[in-house]
């Protein structure tokens, strides 16, 4: 699979075109350059681990939409196992954008929501480009009560930009079914693990993100409003969105700083669309330490500790 | 997709070397000039085409509180700058010009009180301040009413006006949409009457939160009630939006809100509803 560099990756980019020239050269003269070719395989990694390390809020936002990125089904399929998709909110109908389901951590058989991306235009609109309606927040409340009757973790996987701004989505109240998920994930009676994949877009990835555990992908982001659209407002261009990204704190890092989560997941060097198999390992071994952890507390200190999280974010002065 | 924007006050431009500054206001609706004092006796309603003004908190409550029984709680409670946002103008800013502006030190007026000569408590937002935006103190003097209220076993009441999350807080005003909502879902385990009343205009995150929880879902006529803005659905879809969309009728055809209630008969509307569903 041939992947699409990101605008800051040029530098990289620059140097593996001069290592196919060293290659194609090597092999066309019949020299032996491998020493040459070895120290620019070096140089590649170590100007990608620079670049990658000191990652602005903007181009981590650039990794976390990058088309060849591990969606929600790559770690079903790799991290997790025997995963039987459930479909449809028995309301209404059955949103692509957000397939959920049982399937199988390690040990653990759990109740599975997850919003899902496309890659290219015609599995994007399958998928509604990863913003679910409301039929989609419900399916997930129905697969959610699911597992908090018959005791199976819930694990929530997000990527999103944001829940979709339509008209059907308004007549069928989103506002409503976001809002209704918050206050039913406070009281599920089993442990529940959210990981921010990819895209955390707002009240959208919020809807199904209320867990006792929220966890992040290091290229991952998780902000109140797209950088775009809080340029847009706050700095009356969109081509302030940089800034924006800055500003907003909404890389893991920044996030772990203000609690907002608990936990860093690595990525691959150059980012977890490089690599999908490291990716949904690292995925698997922190939701498991994270189940294992949560499997051993009583549910009513569950439900204390869950609810005390939230009840700590923010922060005011008391005048 | 939280929406912010700032408060539009419409002026009628045109006529307004006429008009004594301060004295008379143009219906935005139907462009009847009334006298301040008449739209105040009115509850500040057009007396000719029934639009409701934007009512700021203090005049709400001493319109459905009975007299001299609110006690206001956490009046200081201050939102505070956390990311030190600077964008075209810092928050530290808007927040003190705001404060000077209306008086407040946030969006929401929260407290106890009777209504009827029930024990109610009651937050009311106000459009007024940085467009009812939630941020910290917002979340925070909502939740800590909330659960006053379930200790106390009182029906809450939450008057809502906003243009969503307030973007200067960054994620820590996301998560007061859950905040908010886990306060009420405990609320709700005592089987507490909620009751929500959306005002002009209540959008995105808080309406996807407390907003779209009560029990009792009122509106105030022809009021705007939505999840995202109608320009950003329309330059996300591309489509011509419905007439009358995302209006308090709209969302009532579509079956969300319980009664549309004028302003002068919402006082004895909740007083009823509070009555009904009281326990004893």
């Amino acid at each position: 699979m041939k992947v699409r560099p990101l605008d800051f990756e040029k530098p990289i980019v620059d140097l593996e075109r001069q290592l196919e020239e060293l290659k194609k050269h090597s092999k066309l003269q019949g020299v032996d350059l491998e020493h040459e070719v070895a120290a620019m395989e070096r140089k590649i990694e170590a100007t990608r681990k620079q670049i990658y390390e000191n990652l602005k809020a903007w181009e981590r936002v650039q990794v976390a939409r990058h088309e060849q990125r591990p969606f929600a089904l790559d770690y079903l399929s790799l991290a997790f196992t025997d995963f039987t998709e459930l479909h449809g909110d028995r309301l209404f109908g059955d949103d692509h954008a957000m397939p959920c389901g049982l399937a199988s951590l390690g040990n653990y058989r759990c109740a599975v929501v997850s919003h899902q991306k496309g890659r290219g235009t015609k599995e994007n609109i399958h998928r509604n480009f990863g913003s679910a309606h409301p039929e989609g927040y419900r399916k997930a409340l129905r697969v959610m009560r699911l597992g908090a009757k018959f005791s199976l973790p819930i694990v929530a996987l997000i990527d999103t930009p944001g829940a979709y701004p339509g008209v059907g989505a308004e007549e069928r109240h989103i506002s409503e079914s976001i809002a209704v998920n918050l206050r039913e994930m406070m009281l599920f009676p089993v442990p529940i693990v959210a990981v921010v994949i990819g895209e955390g877009g707002s009240g959208g990835a919020l809807g199904i993100g209320v867990a006792d555990r929220v966890l992040m992908l290091e290229n991952a982001y998780y902000s109140v409003i797209s950088p775009e659209g809080c340029a847009a407002i706050l700095w009356r261009h969109r081509s302030h969105a940089p800034e924006a990204a800055e500003a907003l704190k909404l890389t893991a890092r920044d996030l772990k700083e203000l609690n907002v989560i608990d936990q860093t997941i690595e990525e691959p060097l150059g980012g977890a669309h490089l690599d999908h198999e490291k990716a949904a390992a690292n995925f698997k071994t922190a939701v498991l330490q994270q189940l294992d952890e949560l499997n051993k507390k009583s549910k009513k200190l569950l439900l204390e500790e869950r609810y005390q999280k939230f009840r700590a974010m923010g922060q005011v002065l008391e005048g | 997709m939280p929406i912010f924007q700032k408060p539009t006050l419409k002026q009628g431009t045109n006529r307004k070397r006429e008009m004594p500054e301060g004295l008379w206001q143009k219906c935005p609706e139907c462009g009847e000039v009334i006298h301040n004092l008449e739209l105040s006796q009115n509850l500040k309603v057009c007396p000719k085409c029934d639009y409701h003004f934007t009512f700021s908190a203090r005049e709400r409550i001493n319109n459905l509180i009975d007299e001299a029984t609110f006690e206001e709680f956490d009046q200081n409670l201050l939102s505070v700058d956390v990311l030190k946002f600077t964008g075209v103008a810092s928050y530290s800013e808007r927040l003190e010009s705001y404060r000077e502006k209306t008086g407040l030190k946030d969006a929401v007026v929260t407290g106890f009180g009777r209504l009827g000569g029930h024990d109610i408590g009651l937050a009311v937002m106000d459009f007024n301040f940085l467009a009812a935006t939630m941020g910290s103190a917002v979340g925070e003097k909502i939740t800590r009413l909330v659960e006053r209220g379930t200790k106390a076993g009182r029906p809450i009441i939450v008057v809502t006006a906003s243009g969503g999350a307030r973007v200067y807080e960054g994620m820590l005003s996301l998560m007061q949409m859950a905040k908010t909502s886990a306060a009420l879902a405990r609320h709700a385990q005592l089987r507490l009457p909620y009751f929500v009343v959306l005002t002009n205009p209540t959008t995105a995150g808080v309406m996807a939160s407390f907003a779209s929880l009560g029990d009792i879902i009122l509106a105030e006529p022809k009021c705007m009630i939505g999840f995202a803005g109608p320009r950003v659905i329309r330059e996300t879809t591309h489509q011509d939006l419905p007439p009358g969309f995302q209006t308090a009728e709209f969302l009532q055809r579509h079956g969300f809100i319980d009664i549309i209630v004028r302003r002068p008969d919402l006082r004895t509307t909740l007083t009823r509803l509070v009555s009904h569903l009281s326990s004893r």
